[in-house]
């Protein structure tokens, strides 16, 4: 395996240039969003699922197989979880207007 | 499989012969780092957040369309992918429907393991699949990629297990003589490691070393952590995952890898920074200084008289106030106590009373904790007030109810050289008319610091579990005890 020093240098790039983006982006999260941001990312960042669907699917050698099973389930753990959690907590923020209407039902609900 | 040079799609498709399948894949990738970016995008506001979450979905159906158009997965590989992708999917709906809010730190925390065990996991695969024909730079940033994702895992299951207060981990930080030698000794030796292979990726038997000491360091280093600095240490443990993603995608070619993996690292880096000032510490003294050094000194401190109120004093000066601040902390979400705050709430703008909340960065245990808890008990999050918004009002405020909030409280910070929090920015509520403290007992917070706070004047202590606490106020306030059922 010799990754080209030619996808090294674009892959730098792409790393520099989504780290810059990434930053700007994730500067203006509030902090209000902070957990949900953080949920989110790490949904996200469970693509590693592209990587593990290789290794499994490649069935290159029964060892790695196996290392790609578990590694295929973690990741769908993380992005099935992932996505679910920060919806349900997204669906939590609400601004006022939007609370007034269910209100009395609520608060019999939650007594 | 190396007859096939893959180019920035990655995975073993040739552009020259397979073309339109490699253009689709491209197009897929390029189109979910797209999505990737907008729902990062759309996070910057609670009212296209969720549109967000669409954006970020549909990338990742497309990524993954794309990454099984790869001629590279064999047919019985289909039938795995499914089988693992079913096992996933059967644990992971229940982890994102059923964990309660008060829960989400340490379901936050174990996550990152989940996501540095794939990571770490396909690193090694890589690795025994293609040794020892690996170059030194894939070899480097393969070994790095190894310890990470082992260090992140154990590390994230003990912040996991530190949240979730597990009987046999103990909760205070604890310090021993020549942690931070024994530390940097651990990492030291992945690193040595991580070099040997580089020089001669044929060195089979570094690889179980290099697991073994990013296992252990990840253990180290979260030992001398307290729960007070848990909302860094899960930021920095979120960027540390990221980066092994990123790290990945150099090695397996995929620059939608690195371009998630770098979102994440930076997400996290922000947080932690974010964090870090929020306390008036380095990421240095963070990870290895840990607070519980200082335990002894306040022992011997002189301490003043301190006022207590009963509900019902305490109840008819909320009642009378015209702007009161809750000021939430740790011990809220202990408690469980945001819907009866939020029922408080209520009760008191019924009676004319205005009430915002006031978020310090760091209450809580991860970063926006204590917005997600008063979140889930329906406070519009117009009232959810940061620090830097509420700090000028606090003049103006008539009471200021802190529950479970201490360290983040205590004016020490502002004045006191020697206290171990000094330089911290708090919330200035002593600068309000009256300050309500809701607390079980005298016992300092997580830092171990005392609170002077508490011996202010103009300061009334209310003890009593902050969720009976509130219930008793909201009596005493609509003066209706049918309401009540504690």
């Amino acid at each position: 395996m010799n990754v080209s020093v030619e996808f090294i240098m674009t892959g730098l790039f792409v790393f520099a240039l989504a780290g810059f983006l990434g930053f700007e982006t994730i500067r203006r999260v509030p902090r209000l969003l902070h957990t949900p941001l953080m949920a989110l990312t790490n949904a996200l960042s469970a693509i590693s699922l592209v990587g593990s669907i290789v290794v499994l699917g490649g069935q290159f050698t029964a060892y790695t197989t196996i290392l790609g099973f578990i590694a295929v389930i973690a990741s769908t753990i993380n992005v099935v979880g992932g996505f679910l959690i920060t919806d349900k907590m997204l669906k939590m923020f609400k601004p006022r207007e939007k609370l007034k209407k269910p209100e009395p039902a609520e608060a019999e609900a939650s007594s | 499989m190396n007859t096939l040079l893959p180019l920035s799609t990655g995975f073993f498709v040739n552009p020259d012969t397979d073309t339109v399948r490699y253009v689709i894949i491209s197009l897929f990738y390029l189109v979910g780092a797209i999505g990737f970016v907008l729902s990062l995008k759309w996070m910057s506001d609670a009212k296209t957040a969720r549109k967000g979450i669409f954006a970020g979905e549909i990338g990742f159906v497309l990524a993954i369309i794309g990454t099984l158009m790869l001629p590279v997965i064999t047919t019985t590989g289909y039938i795995y992918i499914a089988i693992a992708v079913l096992i996933g999917a059967a644990i992971g709906v229940p982890l994102g429907l059923l964990v309660p809010m008060t829960a989400m730190p340490q379901r936050i925390a174990l996550s990152h393991a989940f996501g540095a065990l794939a990571a770490g996991l396909v690193g090694i695969a890589k690795y025994y699949d293609n040794q020892p024909d690996i170059g030194w730079f894939v070899m480097a940033v393969l070994g790095i990629e190894i310890t990470l994702g082992a260090l992140v895992f154990t590390g994230s299951l003990m912040a996991a297990g530190k949240l979730q207060e597990v009987k046999w981990l103990a909760q205070r930080p604890i310090v021993f003589p020549l942690q931070k030698t024994l530390n940097f000794a651990v990492l030291g030796l992945a690193a040595v490691m991580v070099v040997i292979l580089a020089v001669d990726p044929s060195q089979v038997w570094a690889i179980p070393v290099i697991i073994i000491a990013g296992l252990a360091f990840g253990v180290l280093l979260i030992i001398p952590i307290g729960g007070a600095d848990m909302p860094t240490v899960i930021a920095l443990l979120n960027s540390y995952a990221g980066i092994a993603a990123a790290l990945l995608g150099f090695v397996l070619e995929n620059n939608l890898l690195i371009v998630a993996g770098a979102l994440d690292g930076m997400s996290g880096l922000i947080l932690s920074i974010i964090m870090c000032r929020a306390m008036n510490r380095s990421f240095r003294n963070v990870l290895f200084g840990a607070f519980g050094a200082t335990e002894a000194e306040w022992g011997d401190q002189e301490v003043g008289s301190i006022r207590s109120a009963t509900f019902d004093e305490a109840g008819e000066i909320l009642k009378n106030s015209r702007l009161v601040v809750v000021v939430p902390g740790y011990g809220m979400a202990v408690a469980q106590a945001q819907h009866k705050v939020r029922e408080l709430a209520d009760t008191l703008e019924k009676e004319g009373v205005e009430v915002k909340y006031a978020i310090h960065p760091v209450a809580g245990r991860m970063p926006g904790h204590m917005n997600v808890l008063l979140a889930e008990a329906n406070v519009p999050y117009e009232q959810l007030l940061d620090m830097e918004e509420i700090n000028p009002e606090f003049p103006q405020v008539d009471v200021v109810l802190v529950l479970g909030a201490n360290d983040v409280v205590n004016p020490a910070a502002r004045h006191d050289q020697k206290s171990p929090i000094y330089g911290m920015p708090i919330l200035d509520v002593d600068k309000a008319a009256t300050v309500m403290v809701v607390k079980r007992s005298m016992r300092p917070g997580f830092a171990g610091v005392e609170n002077e706070l508490f011996f202010n004047e103009k300061t009334l202590m209310v003890f009593g579990d902050a969720k009976d606490v509130m219930g008793e106020l909201i009596t005493e306030i609509s003066g209706n005890r049918d309401s009540i059922n504690v």
